[in-house]
């Protein structure tokens, strides 16, 4: 076995258990910030298996996207809203757990049927792409692959308006969850600078 | 375009010569470059660190540092002992954990990152073909660590101020992005060797800054942002959040810090440089002086010439652009929280989207200026 090699399955075995334990650790762990940052190091080993499968483009996409956007801004959301307080008892768990254990194994026999069904081996190892996948990527993404991608920005336009909409609630002469009319007086005094009202 | 001396092929070489395998040899040469790259960059610090404190000094009408060795240059070197003996202290109500693995996740990207800076056709630690792309990847590690050390303190000054990093790093990471993305349009590569060779055709008049002025001014704002330099160091403002997400942190974890946004601000001097002003590139052609001199491109004499005179440039136009950062840190005004991100969303975002949308035009126009 040669050097190479080795250290390939070196890193896979790491990274494949900081996967398995992190995920673990993101569902399990009573402490909401510990799971989001924990979820952000299953990302990351997630980048580093794209890495070893020489998607070098894939793995650095992975990391801006769900490292430095997604996992950022859950963590972001986490801090603004922690108050710490101990969380209601739900009545119906029992259930609750058994429908989400049924969903998780569903998806787990999905996921298995695909890795038995699917031919994963590459007919010649000169069929791996490697550096050229940047360039792949770009061709597919605007050719055959064109209408899913304008369909996923339209998608994330308009959840950024609704987000825009739900946040600035001075748009709106309702509030959206309450029905009582919006407190436009409040609004306006937020938007101003503190130190003009002191004068 | 494939002249420049090549090291590793060199030492291969060399090693073989003693009946090495070339596997063998492979694994003696990696950590070389990568030892040598932190040792450059911790150098670098150092001076950075002596430069700010002298030109501060000149701008304020003082001394600044003189005793420790001459005109004080051993000064840097004393503050770094002095982190390095104080106690470590971690808070009794902070997160232990948290505390201590957040300076460390803001450290390591940054360093990480040297990964693609070259300093000569062949002097880079790997080409890499994603080149800049790793950079701003990378990049966007950084705020989850200053959100954990925030967070970790259990101080509101500190969560304040991690979160405002966070917000800060996101808010201009998207322009930082698109006036690359503009500069990657023109040259059909992300690897910054194929980024720097695109500018060298005829010296100083082929570099990207006299294509891509407004991306070079987007650029470099958004670098010094993304940095936390004065005129945008609203984490730590300490006037008003004591030191932000560094006010807990002590010893060598503040060291860590400290140490991380001076290799981040020369990171981000070389990686201007090497986008808009040539990288290694000397002012004229090699070519030219080649010709001049009448010696052929190839003999030892100009390889070693361009190698020598590739460092030399790399290192003056990150160091230049490193003392035009001090500057503005010590004559500017913070600016406040509300107009940093107006600038960010209303003013930067829309200008580097129009500079891409143009430079495509323009490549499209006139291919033979703006890259075919």
């Amino acid at each position: 076995m040669s050097i190479a090699i080795t250290t390939q399955i070196i890193c896979f075995t790491v990274l494949s258990l900081v996967i398995l334990i992190g995920a673990l650790g993101v569902v399990l762990l009573e402490s909401i910030v510990y799971s989001a940052f924990l979820l952000g190091g299953v990302f990351m080993s997630v980048a580093g298996l794209y890495l070893l499968l020489n998607a070098s483009f894939v793995a650095a996409a992975q990391i801006l996207v769900y490292v430095g956007a997604v996992n950022v801004l859950i963590i972001f959301a986490i801090m603004l809203v922690n108050k710490k307080e101990d969380l209601k008892p739900i009545n119906d768990i029992k259930s609750r757990r058994i429908i989400s254990t049924s969903i998780c194994l569903t998806l787990l026999s999905l996921l298995i049927r695909v890795d038995l069904t699917n031919v994963w081996s590459l007919s010649s190892p000169q069929n791996s792409i490697g550096e050229e996948s940047t360039i792949r990527i770009g061709e597919h993404l605007f050719s055959d692959y064109l209408l899913p991608f304008e369909v996923a920005s339209v998608l994330l336009l308009m959840a950024m308006i609704g987000a825009i909409v739900l946040a600035r609630r001075d748009v709106m002469s309702k509030d959206i969850s309450t029905g009582l009319p919006v407190d436009q007086e409040l609004i306006e005094k937020s938007s101003e600078p503190l130190l003009t009202n002191k004068n | 375009m494939e002249y420049g001396l090549d090291l590793e092929y060199s030492f291969n070489e060399f090693l073989k010569g003693f009946g090495l395998s070339s596997e063998i040899a492979h694994i003696i040469w990696l950590p070389l470059p990568m030892l040598l790259v932190l040792v450059a960059a911790v150098v670098g610090v150092l001076v950075t660190v002596w430069l700010e404190r002298k030109i501060s000094a000149a701008a304020q009408q003082r001394i600044g540092p003189e005793y420790a060795g001459a005109l004080g240059v051993l000064q840097p070197i004393a503050d770094g002992l002095k982190l390095l003996v104080k106690e470590d202290i971690i808070p009794a109500k902070a997160d232990g954990i948290l505390f201590t693995a957040g300076p460390i996740l803001v450290l390591v990207p940054v360093i990480l990152s040297w990964l693609i800076v070259p300093f000569g056709q062949n002097l880079l630690i790997s080409n890499v073909g994603i080149g800049i792309f790793l950079w701003i990847a990378l990049s966007s590690i950084q705020p989850i660590g200053l959100l954990m050390s925030g967070y970790a303190s259990n101080n509101k000054y500190s969560l304040l101020g991690g979160l405002r990093a966070a917000a800060q790093s996101i808010s201009y990471e998207i322009p930082l992005a698109l006036s690359v993305l503009a500069i990657v349009l023109m040259t059909n590569s992300l690897s910054t060797i194929d980024i720097v060779n695109q500018q060298s055709g005829a010296g100083i008049l082929s570099w990207n800054i006299w294509r891509q002025p407004v991306g070079f001014i987007v650029f470099w704002i958004c670098a010094l942002a993304e940095c936390e330099r004065l005129p945008f160091d609203l984490p730590e403002a300490e006037e008003e959040l004591v030191a932000g997400y560094q006010t807990e942190y002590a010893g060598m974890k503040f060291a860590l810090f400290y140490l991380g946004s001076y290799i981040n601000l020369i990171l981000s001097a070389l990686l201007v440089s090497i986008l808009y002003l040539g990288g290694w590139g000397f002012p004229i052609p090699v070519e030219i002086i080649a010709k001049f001199l009448n010696l052929p491109i190839n003999s030892p004499f100009i390889q070693v010439f361009t190698a020598s005179i590739g460092i030399v440039m790399t290192v003056l136009k990150a160091y230049l652009l490193v003392f035009i950062a001090i500057l503005l840190r010590w004559t500017t005004p913070r600016v406040r929280i509300d107009q940093l991100l107006d600038l960010g969303w209303k003013f930067l975002l829309p200008i580097s989207l129009a500079n891409l949308l143009i430079t495509a035009g323009l490549k499209l126009a006139f291919p033979q200026f703006f890259g075919g």
